[in-house]
């Protein structure tokens, strides 16, 4: 779709998939949800801020799950906030994405042996889409986790994986009707 | 003139009586003075408004474990007075506990300063201390359903919280 401003000149008629235009709408349009945990949250503003200027890829922050499409659990999850984080989630529209930021939403982090309040990873609450590592992770491996992301949303379906159509293709002679 | 740790101890014995005091420890450099679980309260209230001393502003309020093998916990006050630029510290000693049902419990000295609020509730949400008096005594960190006393020294974590795994 990076060679889709060339096609204009030809009759105002591009010619290509749904699914390649609709994948190419969410993932330039990544919005996430303007919330942080603790110092991974640090690095996140400073990428959005004008230095990394995380806006240059269509990613900007709301203020609100109901707005957002990427949740990026910058920081430390702890027991307490875990409930919240799950209503968050929870609350945001599909198609929805998690950037796990830093090794305390990643895995524990430091606390992993000793942190009796902190979740061993953000992704026993949440699935989690993208882990970026780091303690907390600079600007630029936050932008690398966006850009993964995007390469993931590129291949993303609509259409069931080969392996769930065999599945229902084996189902189909159990089935009554 | 300022006074020294031994001036406020003097003072103490003087308005109250010598039983009050139940040990001293000058051997660090902010030397400490244990006393009776019943007259912390008085005490307090004593050097708070004392002309001499004026002890207007509680530093800190915080607590310690001596283990089960010693069966005692330790809350210790911080006291500062900004008039005269005075430190002195409180102890008070109590029984441990089993930490669930049992629970020590020590006079609230909210109405002496109202800074122990929060940190009586830090200190009962850590370490189990119930402190009878206090007007709003329940967990300030952790939240309200969670098991245990982190901060005690035979303090097992809970299996799971809230259907989520809590060990790595």
């Amino acid at each position: 779709m990076s060679l889709l401003d060339h096609k204009f000149g030809q009759g105002g008629i591009v010619v290509s998939q749904l699914e390649d235009v609709l994948n190419w709408a969410r993932l330039s349009s990544l919005f996430p949800m303007s919330f942080g945990l603790a110092c991974c949250a640090i690095e996140m503003m400073q990428t959005f801020a004008s230095g990394y200027d995380l806006d240059r890829f269509g990613v900007i922050p709301r203020p609100s799950p109901r707005q957002s499409d990427v949740m990026i659990i910058a920081g430390t999850v702890t027991f307490k906030m875990a409930d919240r984080i799950r209503r968050l989630y929870e609350q945001m529209p599909e198609p929805r994405y998690v950037i796990s930021m830093g090794s305390c939403s990643n895995c524990g982090g430091p606390y992993w042996e000793h942190g009796y309040h902190v979740v061993k990873g953000v992704d026993r609450i949440v699935p989690v889409d993208i882990y970026v590592p780091g303690c907390p992770p600079r600007p630029e491996a936050l932008i690398g986790g966006f850009l993964k992301l995007q390469e993931k949303i590129r291949k993303e379906t609509l259409v069931a994986p080969k392996a769930v159509e065999r599945f229902l293709s084996n189902h189909k002679s159990d089935q009554v009707i | 003139m300022t006074y020294s740790f031994q001036d406020i101890k003097e003072a103490i014995q003087i308005q109250f009586s010598a039983d009050v005091i139940v040990a001293e420890n000058t051997a660090f450099m902010q030397p400490q003075l244990t006393v009776t679980k019943g007259s912390l309260k008085d005490i307090c209230f004593f050097l708070r408004d004392d002309a001499r001393f004026f002890f207007d502003q509680l530093s800190c309020l915080t607590a310690l474990d001596n283990g089960v093998e010693k069966n005692t916990l330790e809350i210790i006050y911080h006291l500062y007075s900004i008039p005269f630029n005075l430190f002195f510290i409180l102890k008070v000693e109590t029984e441990r506990g089993d930490g669930k049902e049992a629970l020590p419990e020590i006079p609230s000295i909210t109405d002496v300063w109202r800074t122990a609020d929060w940190h009586e509730r830090e200190a009962f949400d850590m370490y189990g201390i119930k402190f009878a008096g206090h007007p709003d005594l329940r967990r300030i960190l952790l939240p309200a359903d969670w098991e245990g006393y982190p901060l005690r020294k035979d303090y097992t974590e809970q299996e799971f919280y809230h259907g989520i795994k809590v060990a790595y």
